[in-house]
């Protein structure tokens, strides 16, 4: 890449610019979590201040009894686990077969399956409410799972990455005497971690921070997944700003550490999903 | 019979995924589609009424209005997200420390959910104790009405005159959520447009320093047609996902929500409320069926106008 900045002046202001906008970035996080600090009275106090004068943690505390945080994170759990496992399954199953078998209809099926997973989830959100209606799932755990079991997006990657794997290697494994489904739990699997973390970090944030399914689709307070729980309890459960920002620092506590954690394997990730072809 | 194993084999395979894709997906879309035809009562009593959702649609201002305020939503977040993120990205690249650290804190929002960023920033724009109108008030000016201000931006900038009603701008509430809106997708096109520079061969660089090119001149016939494939993508991909805004407008406005006076109310909302809130099935799958074809027109159209634009290189 060229460079701009060659004279150090010029540094200098990229990197002013770069921390400008990084303060832009960050400063809602930064208020979020002394809001979550104050009491309720110093929250409101104008000229606000920067830095709590008693840091209150009782906030956090108080905000995770007033609704039942615990159940939504269950829910969350339970739901994110249920995904990530169908969501391996259904993927690596359909990649292989897509990847490295050739049969009648292979490419239209391929493509059915691109253009069906791709209807925007708003667009579906209806006709799938109807039919959760028709076999009587509102409300229930499956209507948060099952759905969403298969994910184009995974096998698409999957398949791509299972093209790359020699034939020659397929060839020696079928002459020692493994079978076809042997190959791929022996040898595709085994040398697609790469891809497959990708896979499941799309899966975990996805279930994480799903928003508009839960909402249509469940209506009982305890089968309320941790983004539901939380907008419900901004919208009518409280008004005090101190418990809702603390609120709102718990429930994104986890995915912003697995960022952190895994900073670097996260970003490749979303930038790989932006190449096309 | 082995033979027909062998035959059925890979099918095998695809039978899991398969099975989701045609309970949840088609025949969900399927059936849907002769519920938009259908008009629902009390109880579920259903009648036919064949064109009647989609006509009474297209004669609603509401709707009209909705497809309106969704324009606005992306016009105001399109080219704003796309240029900001180009400019953020090539400055990235330049050399300098702390590239990752950077790199990092703008991909923060990212991860985060709707729900939280939504919940920060209603905050954030509380009128009297919002961070908002506290810096806005350490430069002595008035506060805003950031999230209940119906009036558009361009009626309240020409205050003087007097402003034709299509060309009111959206409402300042309106305004917030792009701001937000923007806010939040930054690091996804930054990392987008980052990859994109990386596949930018340098040695175009080096020969055009070579032949005297200054830094806007390598920009203009190096960086920006090279990077046209991700550029397409990231506005496509920012477009669709504006249209499909639902969160903010839920989590912000109102209530009612899509207020002050449904200058916020947008596609998404608009399905939403006569699904889940009136349960007419009915129209609000006739409502999805044409927002479809607006997504999908919209991507066809992107294609059409950038594929001759675009260099593959």
């Amino acid at each position: 890449m060229f460079s701009m900045a060659k004279s150090l002046s010029g540094k200098i202001i990229v990197v002013v610019f770069l921390c400008l906008m990084g303060i832009v970035m960050v400063l809602p996080f930064y208020w979020m979590i002394i809001t979550s600090l104050k009491t309720s009275l110093e929250a409101v106090h104008l000229p606000p201040s920067w830095f709590p004068h008693h840091l209150r943690f009782q906030n956090y505390a108080e905000a995770w009894k007033q609704v039942p945080f615990p159940r939504y994170f269950l829910n969350t759990l339970i739901i994110a686990v249920a995904t990530l496992v169908g969501v391996l399954v259904t993927s690596c199953l359909a990649a292989y077969s897509f990847a490295s078998m050739k049969y009648r209809g292979r490419n239209f099926l391929f493509l059915s399956f691109l253009a069906m997973m791709m209807i925007p989830v708003p667009v579906y959100i209806v006709p799938g409410y109807l039919i959760l209606m028709k076999l009587h799932w509102v409300d229930t755990y499956f209507a948060l799972t099952v759905p969403w079991l298969a994910n184009v997006f995974s096998i698409f990657l999957l398949r791509q990455h299972f093209k790359t794997i020699p034939k020659d290697l397929y060839d020696a494994a079928i002459m020692d005497g493994c079978s076809k489904f042997g190959f791929l739990v022996k040898v595709v699997i085994p040398l697609s971690k790469a891809v497959l973390v990708t896979v499941s970090l799309f899966s975990i944030i996805g279930s994480w921070n799903a928003f508009i399914w839960p909402l249509v689709v469940t209506s009982k307070d305890i089968l309320r997944p941790i983004q539901v729980g939380l907008a419900y309890f901004v919208q009518e459960q409280s008004t005090n700003y101190s418990l809702l920002t603390a609120a709102t620092t718990f429930t994104i506590a986890p995915i912003v550490l697995l960022f952190f954690f895994l900073e670097r394997r996260i970003i490749a990730s979303f930038a790989r999903s932006g190449l096309k072809g | 019979m082995r033979k027909l194993l062998k035959t059925l084999n890979p099918y095998l395979y695809l039978i899991p995924a398969l099975a989701v894709i045609i309970v949840f997906r088609f025949l969900p879309m399927l059936y849907a589609f002769r519920v938009s035809f259908f008009k629902w009562g009390m109880g579920g009593v259903e009648r036919f009424v064949a064109l009647g959702n989609y006509i009474s649609i297209l004669k609603d201002s509401n709707f009209w209005k909705a497809f309106g305020n969704t324009i606005y939503f992306s016009l105001g977040v399109v080219p704003t997200s796309l240029f900001l993120s180009l400019f953020l990205a090539v400055l990235l690249k330049q050399k300098i420390r702390g590239v990752r650290f950077f790199r990092t804190i703008y991909f923060l929002p990212v991860i985060t959910s709707v729900i939280a960023v939504s919940m920060v920033w209603k905050w954030i724009y509380h009128p009297q104790a919002g961070l908002a109108n506290s810096l806005l008030g350490f430069f002595n000016i008035k506060g805003i009405n950031w999230l209940s201000e119906w009036k558009g931006i361009f009626e309240l900038i020409f205050n003087s005159f007097k402003v034709h009603p299509l060309i009111k701008g959206p409402s300042i509430a309106l305004l917030s959520l792009i701001i937000v809106s923007v806010w939040k997708g930054l690091g996804y096109n930054i990392v987008l447009f980052l990859a994109g520079l990386e596949n930018i061969p340098i040695q175009y660089y080096e020969a055009a320093k070579v032949d005297g090119a200054n830094r806007w001149q390598m920009f203009r016939s190096i960086t920006w047609p090279l990077l046209s494939p991700t550029t397409f993508y990231v506005l496509l991909m920012t477009t669709i996902v504006s249209f499909q805004m639902f969160a903010y407008v839920w989590m912000m406005t109102g209530p009612p929500a899509g207020g002050p006076l449904g200058t916020t109310n947008v596609l998404v909302y608009y399905l939403y409320d006569y699904a889940f809130n009136f349960s007419r099935y009915g129209y609000g799958t006739a409502v999805a069926f044409i927002l479809f074809v607006i997504i999908l027109s919209l991507t066809l159209l992107q294609r059409k106008i950038v594929e001759r634009n675009v260099f593959y290189g």
